[in-house]
């Protein structure tokens, strides 16, 4: 956990609207766990001016530059462009300085079980599920579902193949894979593997869904969720959700930043979060 | 590189006011710091003038609904709503931590009532490790419609008065700036026996996703801070250092040791660091670094000689 300054190694559009960006992250391998996020900002800019928080989708090692130099650590980002920061973002080039706060935020608990695993993601919420896959796929049956509204929010569904991930996609507009909502080849993929354990990531109405469906057939489930953040270390209480035990005289809020991202399902109070975090369906 | 390096005397920052001995003029701001632990990974917390606290209220406080904060240019809002822990349990989970370090640690606190500013700030007296109390004056105060404490003089006073009472180790009333005269208030809290002065706590403000067409922050209404207050923050201080003889600490804005020094020029003795920590949370250390640097290009040996040197 650190301020890394640091500079983006590359940064590509790979489907409209959506960026990949290689950054070199030294110290990263060592420490950062599947589901875990960074603080990203610009430096020295103004605006925007409070950081953004990102998944990390992916970390990799580079051949160095000459001989007697160490290996390169990198990070893979991720990221739609959705406003003013990621505006900025889909502006940097290779050489560019930025600074990461990071590894932070408690990530997936994984278990050394060979059981079933289904990974389900929404859009841009299937990042933080990569690294996750790439631990599991080895001892596990692992499927990914991902669902998007048309088949441009569909990304590196082949790179998880390549990890040996089985992959169902739906589109809502069926330009890609079913058409319909991911949720229903969930649905699917229980009936036929009961004993499963879930981990899921994306838009919150797509969680809830997944929540229901999950705990209807007392199926583990784990989720990440996505909050507004200021600090990213549990300082500002800005991006709290209520826990299940949660009451105005005993309060329990959760920093999705520090407690999270990534919760058992049974740790919140889902009609409460699902309440508190309607803004964020456009995701 | 041994024989002709120019000596340089590191300059004296400390600074001493109101009983306290801090090693640098530069702490953070309440609710922007945690109870401190949330920061240790990044700085070291003995390099801080002091450590304050989020402000603690008598029982837990769950604060508000989500979205709680907001960015807006320059800035952000916020409506956390004094989330906190309660003060036993900060007295018995967190000031354990808190005491390791030599920094002296500053306790902000509040209440809904005016008995309830008593009976924290009598609690939080019989705190070994506690070296002086932030009031929180920019609350509701619940028995009298909800109108804030600190933009009514006269309640001010009032409940000043009463922690006073309770108090024997230094108090020091932090102002609100939304009030037509932050003089008048300034005023109140030097004559109800305020120790020193801490301003300003956030302005209140309002932003609307114009596509939704609701408030951006659930409460509606929160409070702005970050680099764009930092002009009114320095204003106000400098009119409160005209206006009262104790020592005043300057808030608002800060995020680099030319803003810090902009409110030791008018006369602050200390400053308080907020938003910035957000945006990075080694940024007391670099301003610490860089207000060291200023004042050995300027060829100042104490910075208590910059302290209220503003030239008119
Ligand atoms: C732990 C975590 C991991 C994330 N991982 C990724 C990722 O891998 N890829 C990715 O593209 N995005 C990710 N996000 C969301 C990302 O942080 C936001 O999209 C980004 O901050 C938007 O910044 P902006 O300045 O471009 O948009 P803004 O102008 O700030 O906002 C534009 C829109 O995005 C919404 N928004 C802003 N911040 C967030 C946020 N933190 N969470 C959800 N919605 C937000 C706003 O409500 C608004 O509707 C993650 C968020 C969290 C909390
Ligand atoms: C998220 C947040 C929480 C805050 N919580 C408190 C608090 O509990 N008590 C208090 O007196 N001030 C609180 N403040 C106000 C700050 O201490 C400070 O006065 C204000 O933010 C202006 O300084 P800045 O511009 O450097 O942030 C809070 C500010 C923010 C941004
Ligand atoms: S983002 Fe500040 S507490 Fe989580």
């Amino acid at each position: 956990m650190k301020n890394l300054q640091t500079i983006v190694l590359a940064n590509q559009e790979i489907s409209p609207g959506y960026f990949r960006m290689r950054i070199l992250a030294p110290g990263y391998k060592e420490i950062a766990k599947p589901g875990q996020f960074v603080m990203f900002r610009v430096r020295r800019s103004l605006p925007p001016l409070l950081r953004r928080p990102f998944g990390i989708f992916q970390i990799g090692l580079l051949p160095a530059d000459c001989e007697g130099m160490p290996e390169k650590e990198f990070i893979e980002l991720i990221y739609k462009v959705v406003g003013a920061g990621t505006e900025v973002m889909r502006e940097l080039h290779e050489g560019d300085r930025i600074e990461l706060l990071g590894p932070l935020g408690r990530g997936f608990e994984i278990d050394d079980e060979g059981g079933d695993k289904i990974l389900v993601g929404g859009g841009i919420g299937l990042v933080p599920l990569y690294m996750l896959a790439d631990s599991l796929a080895d001892r596990s049956k692992t499927r990914l579902l991902i669902g998007g509204r048309s088949r441009e929010d569909i990304i590196t569904v082949t790179e998880f193949e390549r990890l040996g991930v089985t992959s169902h996609v739906t589109t809502e507009d069926g330009s890609l894979g079913e058409e319909g909502l991911i949720t229903r080849i969930l649905e699917r993929k229980l009936d036929k593997y009961p004993k499963a354990k879930v981990y899921s990531c994306g838009p919150m109405p797509m969680l809830r869904a997944v929540e229901m469906i999950c705990s209807e057939r007392n199926v583990p489930l784990q989720v990440s969720l996505e909050a507004l953040m200021a600090c990213g270390v549990g300082a500002c209480l800005g991006c709290v959700v209520k826990g299940r035990e949660h009451s105005e005289q005993n309060p329990e809020y959760l920093c999705t930043c520090r407690q999270g991202p990534v919760f058992h399902s049974h740790e919140l109070d889902w009609e409460r979060v699902e309440k508190n975090t309607e803004q964020e369906e456009s995701s | 590189m041994s024989s002709n390096v120019a000596t340089v005397n590191k300059p004296n920052l400390a600074v001493e006011f109101a009983g306290l001995k801090l090693k640098t003029p530069l702490m953070p701001a309440s609710g922007t710091f945690g109870y401190g632990q949330e920061f240790a990974p990044y700085l070291d917390l003995n390099q801080l003038g002091a450590i304050v606290t989020k402000g603690l209220s008598l029982n837990p406080k769950a604060g508000n609904p989500t979205p709680r904060i907001a960015e807006t240019v320059s800035g952000m809002l916020n409506a956390i709503g004094l989330q906190n822990v309660g003060v036993d349990a900060f007295i018995s989970e967190k000031m354990p931590f808190l005491e390791q370090f030599d920094s002296p640690v500053i306790v902000n606190f509040f209440g809904n009532t005016q008995e309830e500013y008593g009976e924290v700030a009598a609690r939080l007296n019989d705190v070994p490790g506690v070296a002086a109390l932030e009031m929180n004056i920019s609350c509701p105060n619940v028995k009298h419609g909800g109108i804030v404490f600190g933009t009514d003089p006269k309640a001010a006073f009032d409940v000043i008065t009463t922690v006073r009472k309770r108090l024997t180790k230094p108090l020091i009333v932090k102002l609100t700036p939304n009030v037509t005269d932050i003089r008048i208030t300034a005023r109140a809290a030097e004559d109800a026996g305020a120790d020193a002065i801490s301003l300003i706590n956030t302005i209140t403000g309002m932003s609307v996703d114009v596509r939704t067409r609701k408030p951006r922050i659930a409460n509606v209404i929160g409070g702005l801070s970050g680099p764009g207050i930092r002009p009114i923050a320095v204003r106000m201080t400098h009119q409160v250092v005209q206006t009262v003889k104790i020592p005043v600490i300057g808030i608002g804005g800060i995020m680099r040791a030319e803003d810090a020094l902009e409110f030791l020029i008018v006369g602050a003795k200390a400053v308080q660091v907020g938003t910035a920590n957000f945006v990075d949370p080694n940024a007391m250390q670099t301003i610490l670094a860089d207000l060291e640097n200023f004042c050995i290009e300027q060829g100042i040996e104490d910075i208590n000689d910059l302290i209220g040197s503003l030239q008119l």
